[in-house]
């Protein structure tokens, strides 16, 4: 039964990233990368990992993609046009691409007792607790000053984000503005931009 | 095909999708050619790394690394709210999204 929910969402994972690679349109990569991120969730349920197959769909699956979807469809963002890109990207970075993964399948598949154990051992749980309660254990006690922090991590990101997306008296607008557009290409107002934004 | 059914899955082969899922991120951050879809790339690599990182959990009977993972959720999640503000701000300036055109980082 393992085996069969591992072959058929390890097949969904796959078939989802490849297909983030050949679609043109964001929205359609979007789609394809929320099927890999919900399939990597039935995973660690496999791993018994209940608690983060919970926050994968709601935090992964969920907000995240919402929000890039949200992007995507306010900026309008139409196909990508195909161009050659860099030729040190190509010539440097597809074999490296290739070196790294074979280098890291040859560790996993010869390394001694790396992933040499199989699914299903670690479900036993000696004090019979459940995976929840050991990680929250660990995270509000041993962890907790680490935890507070990503709490202050949040808000300067929602404070950043505000101020970065805000159009008009933003900084990054404001410096547009005070050296008089002298940039050819960057000389969108933002009036005009809320317009087009908006009109959409 | 019932001793197929109750074979179990040997964890290398988690560890062998997580290595691929990151190539692919790799690739995808390398061919395409549009900014938000770079971004995604980027998000399917933290996803590769999440997989192994439960998958050692598994296999060495601790929490350690699902807490890794609790946070490198909460990191991208900051991440991906700012990158997509960032992305914004680029568009409102330029009016393109394509990788080639974005040169500077003067908005």
């Amino acid at each position: 039964m393992h085996l069969i929910l591992f072959i058929v969402f390890a097949g969904f994972c796959l078939a989802g990233a490849i297909n983030l690679l050949l679609q043109t349109h964001p929205v359609n990569s979007a789609l394809s990368l929320i099927v890999v991120m919900t399939s990597l969730a039935v995973l660690y349920l496999l791993l018994g990992a209940e608690f983060l197959a919970a926050a994968q769909v709601i935090v992964y699956a969920g907000a995240i993609m919402v929000l890039f979807t949200f992007v995507v469809m306010l900026l309008n963002a139409g196909r990508e046009e195909r161009t050659r890109g860099s030729r040190a990207a190509r010539a440097v970075g597809f074999p490296a691409v290739v070196v790294i993964l074979a280098v890291v399948a040859t560790v996993i598949l010869y390394a001694h007792g790396l992933g040499s154990a199989t699914l299903g051992e670690g479900l036993t749980n000696v004090k019979g607790s459940t995976n929840i309660e050991e990680l929250s254990g660990v995270l509000f006690t041993k962890l907790l000053l680490p935890f507070e922090v990503t709490s202050v991590l949040i808000l300067i990101a929602i404070l950043g984000a505000v101020s970065l997306a805000r159009p008009g008296n933003g900084e990054p607008e404001g410096s547009v503005a005070s050296e008089g557009g002298t940039d050819s290409q960057g000389g969108a107002d933002p009036e005009g931009s809320a317009e087009r934004t908006g009109g959409k | 095909m019932s001793s197929l059914l109750w074979e179990e899955v040997p964890l290398s082969w988690f560890l062998l999708l997580s290595a691929v899922l990151f190539s692919l991120g790799v690739v995808g951050f390398l061919i395409k050619r549009n900014l938000i879809t770079v971004f995604m790339s980027i998000e399917l690599m933290l996803n590769g790394v999440n997989l192994s990182f439960v998958t050692f959990a598994h296999q060495w009977h601790t929490v350690k690394g699902q807490i890794f993972v609790f946070f490198v959720m909460v990191v991208a999640a900051a991440e991906a709210a700012v990158g997509l503000a960032i992305i914004i701000s680029v568009f409102r300036a330029r009016a393109t999204l394509a990788v080639d055109r974005i040169d500077l980082m003067k908005l």
